[in-house]
């Protein structure tokens, strides 16, 4: 994958496929350094699960044999001297349970990625699950990206976030909160 | 600013169309989105198909939805149409120009872009 962008939306596609019904999606740049934590409500994984998830050959689907969303991230965050850290209590050990995934990434490393259009991102989650409470934040030494669907749904009251209408907005207003911080 | 009371704008002025929408959806347009797609180029498809249906004005017959990996990543990124009276169409290696082509010929003109479908491509 070319930006890191498409990797926070293939990491944040786990949380959306594990049932969750609110999740956080935080970007945080700090010195050299970028995290990326998403954290969620959603089934949780075992002890099991969690042992075997760097293994290419671990997939809980059934259409095919290879899982390389956690791989891709772990090689992508090692190269450019960073690391990935994930904490999971699953549904049968916890009422409070939930994953979260965080991931380093050496911003001035040579095989840092672009981050590329985080706006396109938080889209298509949105679109393709309209009902999930999303908050997006991206944190930086200028300023911050924030956005909260559960703030835009109290709004809409019992429209879909997914109606192309909405979604024209939301890409209208972070687009305006980055120009924002680009700009300070 | 894109601000809230914008939002409320919006909302006021689509409350009877959502309706409709929901009610009388006949085509979808179903894009995978697992890590497979995501790495071989999907989110752009799928924007192209939002955008392109919204801009056609057809977002009350047409639905776009995203679904996981089918199990034919070597295809990605792979789109299914599924309309009311014909069989599935399978697009295979899709652009976001494809996408757009698809909605002029097929969901416009209703005829299958047969170059695009999966038969062709496995040939």
């Amino acid at each position: 994958m070319e930006e890191l962008s498409l990797y926070v939306l293939d990491i944040t596609m786990n949380s959306v496929r594990a049932g969750a019904t609110e999740i956080s999606v935080e970007l945080r740049e700090h010195g050299r350094w970028l995290d990326f934590t998403v954290s969620d409500n959603g089934c949780g994984m075992t002890e099991e699960q969690l042992s075997r998830l760097e293994n290419p050959f671990f997939t809980t689907r059934k259409t095919r044999k290879v899982g390389l969303g956690i791989p891709f991230l772990k090689m992508l965050a090692e190269m450019t001297e960073g690391y990935v850290k994930i904490s999971s209590v699953h549904e049968s050990v916890s009422a409070d349970h939930g994953t979260v995934t965080m991931a380093r990434f050496g911003k001035d490393h040579i095989d840092f990625i672009p981050l590329g259009d985080m706006v396109e991102t938080v889209k298509t989650l949105i679109q393709g699950s309209p009902d999930i409470n999303f908050v997006f934040r991206h944190i930086t030494e200028r300023g911050e990206v924030m956005l909260s669907c559960a703030e835009i749904r109290a709004v809409l009251g019992d429209i879909p976030l997914n109606q192309p209408e909405i979604l024209l907005w939301i890409g209208e207003n972070l687009k305006e909160q980055y120009e924002a911080i680009n700009n300070a | 600013m894109k601000s809230l009371e914008e939002l409320m704008a919006i909302k006021a002025k689509m409350q009877d169309k959502v309706a409709l929408r929901t009610s009388s959806g006949t085509t979808r347009i179903v894009v995978g989105m697992a890590t497979c797609g995501i790495a071989a180029g999907a989110r752009p498809v799928l924007n192209a198909f939002v955008e392109g249906i919204s801009e056609a004005g057809l977002s009350d017959s047409v639905m776009v939805t995203q679904t996981g990996c089918i199990g034919i990543c070597q295809y990605e990124p792979v789109v299914e149409v599924y309309t009311k009276d014909a069989e599935k169409v399978t697009y295979v290696k899709m652009t976001a120009d494809r996408a757009k082509e698809i909605i002029e010929k097929h969901i416009k003109g209703g005829k299958v872009v047969t170059e695009y479908t999966i038969g062709a491509a496995k040939k």
